[in-house]
């Protein structure tokens, strides 16, 4: 240690030490470059949607729905229905998604068939949402005859399995083999192993996962404007087309009326705080699951 | 059924209470160390290949019941591959192969009509990192007896109790019952691993390098339960730490590169070894 101590004190590598640090520090300095430009326009898009949506945020906002241009309201109809279909899509897209990813993870370990799915679940996982919105109107809207509530859960359910499939299958690999072989070791059959012992092991993750899509989800607008349209009135139909705060913003923000603008931006906002919501939920409980091994 | 037709051979069945020292086999009688004690488990030229690679070469050896067999050898020899047969733990992963015959209590286990389950349930294992499942110390041993048993809530609370009295760990975690098993030591985690095994009620235990990754006081705590299960158990012990196998065990199997060397009571192979490599092994010269 110390004869190499002593070299670096020569000059001639001391030259050397001297342009490595000053490549360093550009280095540095580029890449905080880089984050703080970044970091700024996030910070810049936060700042214009609290500044104008704040004061768009009031209690008529969650009482009444969606006005007639220049009449009075809020956005009741549109969180409503954004809430309905959320949570259907949840609910239809989370179980799929769980299922194929324990296939993935535990089951078809090293089958072509595995690695196919998971392939074509990575296809699904970057597909734009507008392609997804344009096959559930062919496949259902077209079908039925017109836009629903339905239409536009399944919709979002299509996004919310990928999501899900990848989370649950990172999750379940995660989780040590001497885990299983221990379950094993007592007599339980495999799919014992899976819901009592993998799950549970991986709960956290699998739980984030379904965060993480629902978060994705609230503020699709491209396969709702297909499948759920929109609506001006309060509706709780799932058979019709039904309210949503993407699509209500949409169209409100391209408005020429400043009161339908004034209601975007409290819908944009509200948006925002759910997804960060959700998000530091997320994060949270991949927390929780790092500490706990 | 501990019958086996060694026992036809030797009538006195009793003498599993022996202390197998006793029974010490001078070098002609090698061959047959242990003769008269029941065969729990017999091994018949058992092959095992990863993948084609051989990796057990022609196994045959007893292990008898109520006794402590230890395997040792250099790392890579097939001590754990040789354990993870004895459960058929290996069945979990395709391309792993076993040729010859396993008998557990007369029957071949390596049969494809044997039930996996059923076989593991009997055949318990611990294994070198201890395992707690993320549930409740409670939940971890309940967790295998549910498997097979319908309890009554007094009555899964008294298999509880009985399994971790058992493994020594009662008194440390009584009060915490269902606190969760990851938040103990890993001394502790290692006993209620063991304690979770003997839950189900097992004839056989098999311990793969149980106190490798535990301190001094750990191991020592895990030699002495090991040493009190044995008036109840069969079990098979691999370990890489020398003293511990003359310590506790009453046979010995070195292994090296596949093959069994060397078999016999514990005080012979540390004190008489018959091959060249088995001394070479345990004095340190090589491994």
């Amino acid at each position: 240690m110390t004869m190499s101590n002593s070299a670096t004190l020569a000059t001639p590598i001391g030259g050397l030490y001297h342009r490595r640090r000053i490549a360093n520090k550009l280095a540095l300095t580029l890449a905080l470059g880089a984050a703080c430009f970044g970091l700024f326009w996030l910070v810049a898009i936060l700042w214009t949607l609290l500044y104008n949506g704040l004061s768009a945020i009031n209690l008529s906002l969650f009482t009444e729905n969606t006005p007639p241009p220049g009449g009075e309201g809020g956005l009741l109809n549109a969180i409503f229905g954004s809430v309905i279909m959320t949570t259907v899509a949840t609910l239809v897209g989370t179980p799929v998604g769980v299922m194929a990813g324990t296939y993935l993870a535990e089951f078809g370990r090293n089958t072509k068939l595995a690695e196919v799915v998971r392939f074509i679940n990575d296809v699904l996982l970057s597909a734009p949402s507008i392609m997804v919105g344009l096959f559930v109107y062919e496949v259902l809207v077209v079908r039925m005859g017109h836009f629903s509530a339905w239409a536009g859960a399944m919709a979002l359910a299509v996004l919310v399995i990928p999501v899900v499939v990848r989370t649950t299958e990172d999750m379940l690999k995660l989780v040590p083999n001497s885990l299983r072989e221990a379950a094993a070791a007592l007599g339980a059959p495999q799919w014992k192993v899976i819901t009592m012992v993998a799950y549970r092991a991986a709960r956290n993750g699998m739980i984030t996962g379904v965060l993480l899509a629902i978060a994705r989800i609230s503020g699709e607008t491209a396969p709702l404007l297909f499948t759920a349209l929109n609506n001006q009135f309060w509706s709780a139909d799932m058979n019709a087309p039904m309210a949503n705060l993407p699509v209500v913003i949409f169209q409100y923000a391209m408005s020429p009326y400043e009161d339908w603008r004034q209601l975007a931006w409290g819908g944009a906002l509200l948006i925002t705080v759910a997804i960060l919501l959700l998000n530091i939920g997320a994060r949270l409980l991949a927390g929780l699951g790092t500490t706990r091994k | 059924m501990t019958m086996t037709h060694m026992d036809a051979n030797s009538p006195a069945h009793g003498s599993s209470k022996f202390p197998a020292g006793m029974m010490a086999a001078t070098g002609a009688e090698r061959a047959i160390a242990g003769a008269g004690l029941p065969e729990k488990i017999s091994v018949r030229n058992l092959d095992f290949f990863y993948d084609g690679y051989r990796a057990l070469k022609s196994i045959s050896l007893p292990l008898y019941d109520r006794q402590v067999t230890a395997f040792i050898g250099p790392s890579g020899c097939g001590k754990s591959t040789l354990l993870r047969i004895l459960n058929r733990m290996y069945d979990l992963y395709p391309k792993q192969v076993a040729t010859g015959e396993v008998m557990l209590d007369g029957v071949n286990i390596l049969s494809p009509k044997q039930d996996l389950n059923l076989l593991r349930a009997r055949v318990g294992m611990v294994f070198q990192k201890p395992t707690p499942f993320p549930m409740s110390i409670y939940d971890n041993i309940a967790f295998g007896v549910k498997l097979y048993e319908k309890l009554s809530r007094a009555d899964m609370d008294e298999r509880v109790e009985f399994s971790l009295r058992r493994a020594a760990l009662w008194d440390e975690v009584k009060d915490k019952l269902r606190q969760n098993g990851m938040s103990l030591s890993g001394g502790q985690q290692q006993r209620l691993c063991i304690a979770r095994a003997i839950a189900v009620k097992p004839s056989v235990l098999l311990l793969d390098e149980p106190t490798s990754a535990l301190d001094p006081i750990s191991t020592a705590k895990c030699e002495e339960l090991i040493d009190e299960l044995r008036s109840d158990y069969c079990i098979a012990i691999v370990t890489h730490n020398m003293q511990q196998a003359a310590r506790i065990s009453n046979f010995t199997a070195f292994m090296y590169l596949g093959e069994l060397i060397e078999f016999g009571n514990t005080e012979e192979i540390f004190t008489n070894p018959t091959k060249e490599k088995t001394s070479e092994y345990i004095t340190g010269r090589f491994g």
